[in-house]
């Protein structure tokens, strides 16, 4: 058998972070879960995680992208996928693919909320292959 | 123009030289102070000898205030107001009128004309109307620029709502989702814990829901209001009761300090959604077996309402936003702490009514002390 890979998933609506922790653990992860920028930071001195799945609006507006930022100074082979719902609420729009904000947020994948569990677990199986 | 804040610019358009030449040295070094600032406006004049050349000169640029003669070798002036008021240009005109005519100059009024002035005038006449105008033109861009500042806090506000609103609905759906799919098993007992926070959740929407009509109402002024004398004692001591069962449950000691009656002018039921918010928050943000004093006293001029809590209060960063909408803490400490995030601003928006103050002192794991006062009004 092989070793269940690990999922960080940081959320600061606990609803929300139960119901993917429920069904990522389902889809054979094994999820380590927090509910802010300061809290996932703890968890990741002990564990480094196989991918990361940030909330954007957490503790600060931008607390994802923070988290992000610490991630891949930390440990940057771990693939860090954001989820916000702020692009379709506020009309902002970040581009991961647009050269100009590649070299400021530190994601491989920004989704946008809600996510369904298998869009998200069809992510995760791409980003850590 | 050196040492002002704004220079408006001038054009007058006349084929008399000594006319332009004459504006130019009335207005060369005149200053305006804008009204309600200490700032000075000073003007910059350009002339232009015929109709022809000062509306081609409108193709790239624009003057703040034209001054127009009406009889030009070209083009009458009443011709080009005619041109200018069509295409909408916002700066003023001033008709100059040569044959003081009472008629040409209502008619120039009529077509949009901002003023007249009648040859021959004064430099002091020229500087009274250019004062005037440069006033008009500085209040227009003020309530411009608050208009625009008005509707983007409120395109802000409307964006965070939907965002908030669509939160718990999205957590529901996850839940009715997780039920659909059998996620967390055939059991049915293992869905209960779920379920009760689907309850949670739309409670909470609920009550975001009914704060926030709250806070329109207040907002738009279009609730009615009684204003009476009140005892604020009792609206406290009603108040009170009414979170008792709140308080107990967690273990809280709930005080009331207040010598006597306390009769104040205010709108009761405002008083009893500005004393909730208040009471409220000091339980919900309080520790177990913490307690939360109400008082409430007359000091010169106004009254005052404390409200004291041992609970976990605030860090001075988590302070800044305290009264803004939908700003919640969200720490480990508030997590299970439900809350719209809009009470504090409806209290604020109540204490502004009686042009009164909030204050709040605050310490990390100590407690926090909101202090209202209510001025009396004269």
């Amino acid at each position: 058998m092989t070793k269940k890979r690990t999922i960080l998933l940081v959320d600061d609506d606990i609803d929300y972070l139960f119901q993917q922790k429920t069904a990522l653990e389902q889809a054979g992860f094994q999820v380590k879960t927090a509910e802010g920028r300061h809290e996932a930071r703890e968890l990741l001195s002990e564990t480094v995680p196989d991918c990361a799945i940030l909330d954007l609006m957490m503790e600060e507006k931008d607390s994802g992208f923070m988290l992000a930022y610490d991630i891949k100074k930390m440990m940057p082979e771990v693939p860090v996928i954001i989820m916000t719902a702020v692009t379709n609420d506020a009309g902002f729009k970040f581009d991961r693919n647009s050269s100009g904000e590649k070299e400021w947020i530190k994601a491989d994948t920004i989704i946008s909320k809600p996510v369904r569990p298998e869009q998200l677990i069809k992510e995760i199986n791409r980003l850590i292959k | 123009m050196s040492g002002t804040a704004k220079t408006y610019r001038v054009w007058i358009v006349d084929d008399e030289q000594g006319m332009c030449l004459g504006a130019i040295a009335a207005l060369e070094n005149y200053t305006v102070q804008l009204d309600g600032t200490s700032e000075l406006a000073g003007f910059q004049v350009e002339k232009f000898f015929d109709g022809e050349s000062f509306l081609s000169s409108l193709a790239n640029d624009r003057p703040d205030i034209v001054l127009l003669d009406n009889k030009l070798p070209d083009i009458q002036g009443i011709e080009i107001l005619e041109k200018i008021v069509a295409e909408g240009f916002p700066f003023l005109t001033i008709m100059i009128t040569a044959y003081a005519t009472f008629d040409k100059a209502v008619l120039a009024t009529k077509l949009g004309a901002y003023d007249f002035l009648a040859k021959p005038f004064t430099p002091d006449e020229l500087r009274y109307v250019i004062r005037k105008a440069c006033r008009t033109l500085y209040l227009t861009e003020k309530a411009r620029k608050l208009e625009e500042e008005k509707r983007r806090a409120r395109f802000e506000f409307i964006s965070v709502l939907a965002h908030e609103l669509k939160a718990p609905l999205n957590s529901v759906e996850g839940y009715a989702d997780m039920m659909i799919n059998r996620t967390a098993g055939p059991d049915i007992g293992s869905y209960d814990q779920p379920m009760e926070r689907v309850k949670v959740r739309i409670d909470a929407m609920r009550k975001m829901i009914t704060d926030l009509l709250d806070l329109t109402r207040i907002e738009s002024g279009t609730r009615n209001r009684t204003i009476e004398e009140t005892d604020l004692r009792e609206i406290a001591a009603g108040v009170l009761e009414n979170c008792a069962q709140m308080a107990a449950k967690r273990n809280i000691t709930v005080k009331l300090q207040a010598a006597e009656a306390l009769n104040f002018p205010v709108d009761r039921s405002e008083m009893e959604v500005l004393f909730t918010n208040f009471v409220t928050n000091g339980i919900k943000y309080n520790r177990d077996g913490g307690s939360l004093t109400v008082s409430l006293a007359r000091r010169e001029g106004a009254v005052e309402m404390a409200f004291i809590d041992t609970g976990i209060g605030m860090t001075a960063e988590e302070q800044q936003n305290l009264f803004k909408e939908f700003s919640r803490i969200k720490n480990r400490k508030t997590r299970d702490i439900q809350g719209s995030g809009l009470g504090l601003s409806i209290s604020r928006k109540i204490i502004d009514l009686y042009e009164g103050t909030v204050e709040v002192e605050s310490t990390a794991d100590k407690g926090s002390t909101f202090r209202v006062i209510l001025p009396v009004k004269k």
